[in-house]
């Protein structure tokens, strides 16, 4: 499958069809493997859609101990196989992205698979089928990068760890590589001077709401 | 206990309680029968889905690709649309309300009951005292049928529609300007314009889809100017926010209009062959220097001055606007104020030049064309005019002298029943203690009717009230027409039969015309036979359906009216070569800038302005319900900026009073820094206690007659609450509006 990814964080309208949607493709089993978070409602209403980035040396298929995590010959990382799975949660805790999450009910771990029973077959994956503004994209790099103004970046640095995803940002940047824990492209955008911001920086209760119920690592 | 009788049993039997998976829960092996390709029923993008359809249930959707609006893109409220197909609290039986509470009736008691009240009344108050208040949530066919049921079937003046609250000023200004009610452009040309100026629309959380075309004009290098109070994810997204106080944007477009005109920006060719009155405009905006523009607005002047020249100078730009301009009691001058700006620089009627009105409820344009309004007759034919009545009597075979005269707005409408003159109401599509201002007094109208009769698939809010309820259908199971707001009439086909002994509306509305025996009139055996003979009462007229089938809808992927003849493919873009005057000529309208009905004082200091929210449709009668709407926006809360929470002391997370003239509710503080500090802000979908319209203004605009939910006094006061209990709440999935 030559076809991908795009995940433009500036056109994200928070509306989360994407995680309505993620439910309703067949496999998924009505559970939702996509999650949308406020930067920093205080602030801004800026939004930013999170999937799986399907990376090239995936690191929760490295810490996997019974191997139940694959990867398909497309490079799309699977959810963890059900009869290996161990519960053991090591790929939740691993991923730098923070994307598995273990489903208590079918002891299992599961994971956006970019919809491979439709991707497999020429469908698009349900979250880019519907977001409305093209902030998740699906297509091949050279019918998507053309028509955007912004910059695909697929290195991701977190301290020493370098990770290559097979999905790719769209950013408004000249950067080759996101660097999260560092001077990261996001960092300082969304800071206004200290002595403009009259509140401390303490999470909305809006921000807080969507950590409970989206980033609890279990369905 | 009032009207409503007891609360709790109609809340424990009705809802809304919260459903969130498909008819047999969530399967990966099911046998798909059919696949009905048809479109959302919220908003007015009418974006394309495909209903999976197995054993008569509506299972799930799948993207239909092919519509070329939205191209398989949905809203969340679109994905999970089905969801309320087989919704446990769907009304699946009559309803008569005996001693306080609703007892199961058969269809043919319940319909006799209302036909004896109706004529029991009349009877003895005269034929206006039942009132008829439908919706354009309602293919166009039954909005249709509601008028012509009002006027030919009840004899009665009084008909209004909710589009009174939504896009009448709208209408209005369109009417004024150009001479006809629709979006200019259709969306295709959004693309094509180097700037677009979007006042007054929040289109990421109310209109989701049409940012697919707004992003595709930001791929060719367009801009966006975003009028708006608030930093909406559209004003967020956009190059230039002009973040205005609530309701000044004639200062503002006036303003604009101003250096347009000071630095020769205008296009006097175009204003010369094809429009009037530029004299006066002119006048009035030399008037209104960046420096006025900006104390009125609050809008720093050099901003202005950096969006006029934006717009003034692109060689293709289109104007859009919505409620944030049109909810005022200067409503229709906001709209003109606009226009003018249209006008002045000549921007309209060409490719990636115009104009459009951001339509609210999914047939928002399509409700507005037939005759369900005060003062329409079908086609945007006018009941105050000799000719207009004439011809729709002839089509309808109703002697001239029965044809009611013109009535009046919903809210009159409202006033009407306080004071006894309508001591009966039928009810259709709406959820009138939710999205009508002032709740309180809408109340004591419900509570002073004779006899309140509903037609809806859900219990509402407003239903709770009525003394039989009808259980209606919703949209997948019926067919018809809605027209989107860009003009494109499309088709909603039928998935499923409707559940329990629930009837399409249309055979409920000839079935209560029948048993006042008016049945000559209301001789429909399906939705085509309405759709055949609304295109005969509607040819000859503005929005002129003649040439329109719904094999040609099929075909076309939509039919764009005026469509005045069978091999006539539609109109996409009005005005090329003329407006709809009979000069032909579109009329700039002098407008002057007043200040809304309530202005902060000492007592109310603030601007309580409302608005939407993306996870819920209007009165929330069908989205409250569904589980994952909910758990995204469980209740309603009041935006406040940080200085204005620091000066009251309240924190983020607290629950406050909110207060205005007419009532308060309590609602959770969110501090953020996207609004004004001098404005608070309340998303209105829920109902009772948490009703934002507890708090907002009824008055009217004189000539749309919408109300000024956009803008009135109102102060915070603290309660001393602990900080949210929200949460826990929410996890368990208990919708807060039934929290009691």
């Amino acid at each position: 499958m030559e076809e991908t990814m795009f995940i433009d964080p500036q056109r994200c309208i928070g509306c989360r069809s994407c995680v309505a949607a993620c439910r309703e493709c067949g496999t998924h089993k009505g559970y939702s493997m996509i999650y949308v978070d406020y930067l920093d409602r205080a602030e801004t209403t800026a939004t930013m859609p999170t999937v799986c980035m399907h990376c090239t040396e995936p690191t929760c298929a490295l810490v996997c101990p019974a191997d139940a995590i694959k990867m398909s010959e497309e490079g799309i990382v699977m959810s963890a196989l059900k009869p290996r799975c161990l519960d053991c949660r090591n790929c939740v805790n691993a991923c730098p992205f923070g994307v598995p999450k273990y489903n208590t009910e079918m002891h299992l771990q599961m994971k956006c698979d970019m919809c491979y029973d439709r991707s497999s077959e020429g469908l698009m994956p349900m979250c880019a089928s519907v977001c409305p503004t093209g902030a998740i994209a699906f297509g091949k790099y050279e019918q998507i990068v053309p028509l955007r103004r912004t910059k695909p970046v697929n290195v991701h640095v977190f301290g020493n760890q370098h990770v290559e995803t097979k999905v790719y940002l769209m950013l408004p940047t000249d950067a080759d590589a996101v660097e999260v824990d560092g001077c990261g492209v996001f960092e300082g955008m969304l800071q206004r001077p200290a002595e403009e911001r009259q509140t401390p920086t303490v999470e909305s209760w809006i921000d807080t709401q969507v950590e409970h119920s989206d980033k609890s690592n279990e369905f | 206990m009032g009207k409503v009788g007891n609360l709790e049993q109609i809340v424990a039997e009705f809802g809304p309680h919260l459903h969130d998976a498909p008819h047999g829960g969530w399967r990966a092996d099911r046998v798909i029968d059919k696949v009905v390709p048809t479109h959302c029923p919220y908003c007015a993008v009418q974006c394309g889905m495909n209903l999976l359809v197995e054993d008569n249930h509506v299972v799930g959707f799948e993207p239909r690709y092919d519509f070329p609006v939205n191209e398989g893109r949905l809203c969340p409220k679109g994905v999970t649309a089905y969801l309320q197909v087989h919704h446990p609290d769907r009304l699946l039986h009559p309803l008569i309300k005996r001693n306080g509470r609703f007892e199961r009736a058969t269809w043919d008691e319940a319909l006799s009951l209302v036909a004896a009240k109706f004529k029991e009344l009349q009877a003895a108050h005269g034929k206006d005292s039942i009132g008829v208040y439908s919706g354009s949530s309602l293919t166009t066919e039954k909005t249709y049928l509601m008028g012509k049921f009002a006027r030919a079937g009840l004899g009665t003046r009084y008909v209004d529609y909710n589009g009174r609250l939504c896009m009448v000023s709208a209408a209005a200004g369109n009417n004024k300007a150009f001479g006809i009610d629709r979006a200019a452009n259709p969306w295709d040309d959004i693309p094509l314009a180097e700037v677009l100026l979007i006042a007054g629309a929040n289109c990421a959380e109310t209109f989701p889809v049409l940012n697919k075309f707004l992003w595709q004009q930001r791929d060719n290098g367009g801009r966006w100017i975003i009028v708006d109070p608030r930093e909406t994810p559209t004003a967020r997204q956009g190059d230039l926010h002009l973040q205005l106080k609530p309701g000044t944007d004639v200062a503002l477009a006036n303003g604009m209009l101003h250096v347009i005109i000071e630095e020769g920006l205008t296009d006097e060719a175009f204003i010369a062959a094809r429009t009037n009155d530029w004299e006066e405009t002119r006048k009035v905006a030399a008037r209104y220097t960046p420096q006025i523009a900006s104390e009125i607005t609050g809008v720093a002047a050099e901003k202005i001055v950096e969006a006029a020249r934006l717009y003034g100078r692109a060689k293709t730009s289109m104007m859009m606007h919505a409620r944030g301009i049109e909810h005022h009691t200067n409503g229709v001058n906001n709209v003109l104020s606009y226009i003018n700006l249209v006008l002045a620089t000549g921007q309209i009627g060409r490719p990636g030049s115009g104009y459009g009105t951001i339509t609210g409820q999914g047939n928002g344009q399509g409700g507005r064309e037939h005759g369900q309004k005060a003062d329409q007759l079908p086609g945007q034919r006018s009941m105050l005019n000799p000719e207009h009545r004439k011809y729709v009597c002839g089509v309808w075979g109703l002697p001239e002298e029965e044809l009611p005269q013109a009535g009046v707005s919903v809210v009159e409408m409202f006033g009407k029943m306080r004071e006894g003159e309508i001591r009966g109401l039928l009810s259709i599509c709406n959820n009138v203690m939710v999205s009508l201002p002032d709740t309180n007094q809408v109340r004591r109208s419900l509570e002073g009717l004779d006899f309140y009769v509903c037609i809806d698939f859900f219990m509402s809010e407003g239903s709770r009230y009525a003394d039989v309820v009808l259980p209606g259908t919703t949209w997948s199971e019926d067919e018809g027409v809605t027209c989107n707001s860009e003009g494109r009439v499309v088709k909603i086909n039928k998935a499923n039969d409707p559940p329990g002994e629930a009837k399409e509306d249309w055979w409920i509305v000839q079935e209560i015309a029948r048993r006042m025996g008016r049945e000559k009139y209301f001789a429909f055996n399906s939705p085509r036979e309405i759709f055949d003979e609304l295109r005969v009462a509607s040819r000859g007229g503005n929005a002129d359906y003649y040439g329109i089938s719904y094999e040609k809808i099929e075909r076309q992927n939509g039919v764009f009216w005026p469509c005045p003849t069978e091999d006539h493919p539609g109109t996409p873009r009005l005005f090329e070569e003329r407006f709809y005057h009979p000069d032909g000529r579109a009329k700039f309208h002098a407008v002057e800038y007043k200040p809304p009905a309530e202005v902060p004082d000492e007592e109310y200091p603030l601007i309580l302005t409302s608005g939407r929210v993306v996870y819920q449709y209007l009165s929330g009668n069908q989205t409250r319900r569904i589980g994952f709407l909910v758990e995204q926006c469980p209740e309603p809360y009041v935006e406040i900026h940080p200085e204005t929470a620091m000066r009251l002391k309240v924190n983020d997370g607290e629950r406050v009073k909110v207060v205005s003239r007419r009532g308060e509710g309590i609602f959770p503080a969110l501090v953020v820094r996207t609004i004004r500090p001098d404005t608070i802000f309340i998303p209105y979908h829920w109902g009772e206690e948490l009703a934002a319209n507890q708090l907002t203004n009824p008055t009217l605009d004189p000539t749309s007659k919408i109300p000024e939910y956009k803008a009135c006094a109102a102060r915070i006061e603290k309660i001393h609450s602990r900080r949210l209990p929200i949460m826990g709440e929410r996890r368990k999935g208990v919708s807060r509006s039934e929290v009691r």
